[in-house]
């Protein structure tokens, strides 16, 4: 549960602590439509400045910020690596390779190490769903999901809103189709919540192998057919396909899949003139997506991604690390 | 003249005697001698005085002990507690229980407070590949054979099995999940499996593993016994089958009576069960199944398990709830909502899982084994994971308000605790 710390009589509703009443960010279920939209908002601020010369903030400054990464990862760690500093924190961190767990040590033996040298924000990725919950429960600061299993990962859900809420100016009534193993992927559970929860109409298109069961019960229609889930389409969400899930078990093999589902430029032409392209990375070129569509400035919005995405990570540590800074109304 | 107690002579009087076989509920005193029921009815005060041990019920229920099938551990602190007599002892202990030498060990494990009877492991090792010695582990007191928490993927094997076990007179019970589809899945495929992103499995699995064994069954003319049923469909074919006559049983544990898959919530490991909780609308017709009778056994499935197995991310955890202390209480609940009666209720955990086994118990009538238990069906009290009595206390009904308790259990004529 994340409780909310009591409020001084003097803040208004939609302000301070009410904004965002949580402890952490495990992930974008639970949220409500509002708190969603702050975040965009509090990121859109660091924009501006991640582009300005000097990209410092001593706002955090003093803070500990550990990042635990179970599972091995680039470009989330660096991205938050980045968001970290660049608010001034001491940003330590624990890769599993060099980590006890891999000596055999338990995920909350770990936790609980962490939590005694006293950081003030984790920030945890790890192949298990409900990972980051199960720390979350135990530590004394703010947690961050980078990513658990197949269940959520809220930062990229984030970055992803407010990239499209910046190029097409809002994300209410859009038609987003996510595109790919929307099985195995925690960007499509947490994109999912997120864009039905700001009023996008969303389309999820899987092979029926790779089609999670009941995913309509989750505010979307599903496709097999991707050429029908991309009709009239606003915004092309790819998503990454593992190399595992290619051969034989859920995909008979890597070009039928990249015949059925991998986004061309003509396939691309069933979706709106002005349609959007937009992929987590790192990207299979060739596989889901052609090299001609993903670089194509005019539809692709990867980069762009990327960019949004260390502002996201430092409007989150922001804003969950206010109440210990002694932020008044937090 | 004093008339002087008799050692070994013990009268429980001003009960309500419940006789799961008549299906009644009788005022009355039991008398008990040299471990045997020895008379029911109204005890002359004659008699009372040549008893060691007098014992007032104050009107709680006088019931068979519980005969629990297919305990995962045995844990005698929490099946005393939860009023059960006799266990039988799934062979997936450590080591599985797949030679003699270890089903007479385990046999000797709980007397003479509790009975644990072995189930003998029907492969070796449990590896699901070969027949272990099963007519040598029947001759050493196995009271069933069975394939252990996993399914015999070899359709081949099986139908040995239920051919080579027909002619011991042994029941097979059977875990029935194919293994092919639910290989690697900790949910049930549903809207609660794609919101927390866990590895599932169509619930369909359940019944496939059913429809195989059935035909196998059929082919062999065996008994065969699926220890927990969970769905609506496989309840379906037990349902039919028993019409055309075949030799087919099964079980249910109450947490796919009273739960379904919403009960992981936010990755509650205590939830993390083998079969995997179910739909709404299976759990639904788990209780239709209890109601008409398909479901002939309530077990409790007790399966202890400590921190280091359930503190762990979900898909990590091992699956298993302790459900001995809460298999009556819960059971009661039945009664309460007016899906079963009272006896009926001991029916299904007691009288026809003893029959299953072929052990003494689940009867309360003169000259039957003196296993007994006093509940107080409307003592209410609250389930308590970390107070539970046993090994461990990992219950998905943690935190539950429930009503009737165990007041005492009686073991071979004698009171326990």
């Amino acid at each position: 549960m994340n409780a909310s710390p009591p409020m001084p009589e003097a803040i208004e509703p939609g302000s301070g602590v009410h904004a965002f009443p949580h402890r952490h960010l495990t992930g974008i279920e639970g949220l409500q439509p509002h708190e969603i939209v702050y975040l965009l908002d509090e990121a859109e601020k660091w924009i501006a400045f991640n582009r300005a010369t000097t990209k410092h903030d001593p706002l955090l400054a003093g803070l500990t910020q550990i990042n635990a990464f179970f599972e091995n990862s680039t470009r989330t760690l660096l991205s938050f690596e980045i968001a970290g500093k660049r608010l001034g924190m001491d940003v330590v961190n624990m890769a599993v390779a060099q980590s006890s767990v891999k000596k055999g040590e338990t995920l909350l033996d770990t936790t609980a190490t962490l939590n005694a040298m006293r950081p003030d924000v984790i920030v945890i990725r790890h192949d298990a769903s409900g990972a980051v919950q199960l720390i979350a429960d135990k530590v004394d600061c703010p947690v961050l999901n980078a990513g658990d299993g197949r269940h959520e990962h809220p930062t990229q859900a984030l970055l992803d809103a407010l990239t499209i809420r910046r190029r097409k100016g809002r994300i209410e009534n859009l038609v987003v189709a996510i595109c790919g193993d929307v099985l195995h992927s925690r960007v499509a559970r947490s994109n999912i919540l997120a864009l039905t929860a700001l009023a996008a109409e969303v389309r999820v298109v899987a092979p029926p192998t790779l089609m999670p069961a009941a995913v309509e019960r989750m505010g979307v229609t599903p496709f097999s057919d991707m050429d029908a889930g991309l009709d009239g389409a606003d915004v092309v969400m790819m998503l990454r396909v593992q190399n595992e899930r290619m051969e034989g078990g859920f995909v008979p093999s890597t070009r039928e899949y990249h015949a059925l589902y991998g986004l061309t430029r003509e396939r691309l032409s069933r979706a709106a003139p002005d349609a959007l392209v937009m992929h987590p990375g790192p990207m299979n070129r060739g596989i889901e997506i052609t090299s001609d569509v993903a670089d194509d400035p005019r539809v692709s919005a990867i980069t762009e991604q990327v960019e949004t995405g260390v502002a996201v990570r430092m409007a989150c540590l922001d804003v969950l690390t206010r109440g210990r800074r002694g932020v008044p109304g937090w | 003249m004093t008339a002087k107690p008799t050692a070994g002579r013990v009268a429980v009087r001003h009960g309500r005697i419940v006789d799961p076989q008549a299906g009644t509920i009788t005022p009355g005193d039991v008398l008990m001698e040299d471990g045997r029921i020895a008379v029911i009815g109204h005890l002359s005060p004659g008699t009372i005085a040549r008893c060691e041990i007098v014992a007032d019920a104050k009107g709680a229920l006088i019931a068979p002990g519980i005969v629990d099938v297919g305990a995962m551990a045995i844990d005698l602190a929490a099946f005393t507690a939860g009023g059960i007599t006799r266990a039988g002892l799934m062979p997936d202990q450590s080591p599985p229980l797949d030679e003699p030498a270890l089903v007479q060990r385990a046999a000797a494990a709980g007397k003479p407070k509790v009975w644990i009877h072995p189930i003998a492991a029907a492969t070796r090792g449990l590896n699901g590949r070969e027949l272990a010695e099963i007519g040598l582990m029947k001759a050493a007191g196995a009271c069933a054979v069975a394939t252990g928490r996993g399914w015999i993927a070899d359709s081949r094997l099986m139908h040995q099995l239920l051919a080579y076990a027909a002619a011991l007179d042994l029941t097979v019970i059977a875990h029935a999940e194919d293994g092919g589809l639910a290989a690697g899945a900790v949910a049930t495929a549903g809207e609660t499996a794609t919101r927390l992103g866990l590895p599932a499995a169509p619930a369909i699995a359940e019944a496939m593993a059913v429809a195989r064994d059935l035909m196998l069954l059929e082919e062999t003319g065996a008994r065969l016994h699926f220890r927990q049923l969970s769905t609506r469909t496989a309840f379906d074919l037990v349902r039919q089958a028993k019409r055309r006559g075949l030799k087919v049983t099964c079980g249910a544990t109450p947490a796919h009576l009273l739960l379904s898959d919403q009960a992981i919530g936010p990755f509650r490991t205590f939830a993390r069960l083998s079969p995997p909780l179910r739909s709404e609308d299976d759990r639904r017709a788990a209780l239709e199944a209890v109601a008409d009778g398909t479901i002939d056994i309530l077990c409790s499935g007790h399966d202890p398990r400590g921190p280091e197995a359930k503190r762990l991310p979900y898909a990590d955890a091992s699956p298993g709830a302790a459900g001995a202390v809460t298999l009556l209480p819960l059971a009661l609940g039945l009664v309460r909502d007016e899906i079963i009666g009272l006896p009926r209720l001991f029916e299904l955990i007691s009288s026809r899982p003893a029959a299953l086994l072929g052990l003494p118990g689940g009867k309360v009538a003169v000259g039957e084994e003196a296993d007994l238990i006093l509940v107080d069906p409307d003592a209410p009290w609250r389930i308590d994971s970390d107070g539970m009595p046993g090994i461990a206390g990992n219950t998905p009904f943690d935190g539950l308000p429930v009503q009737g308790r165990v007041l005492k259990t009686i073991k071979g004529g004698q009171p326990l605790g």
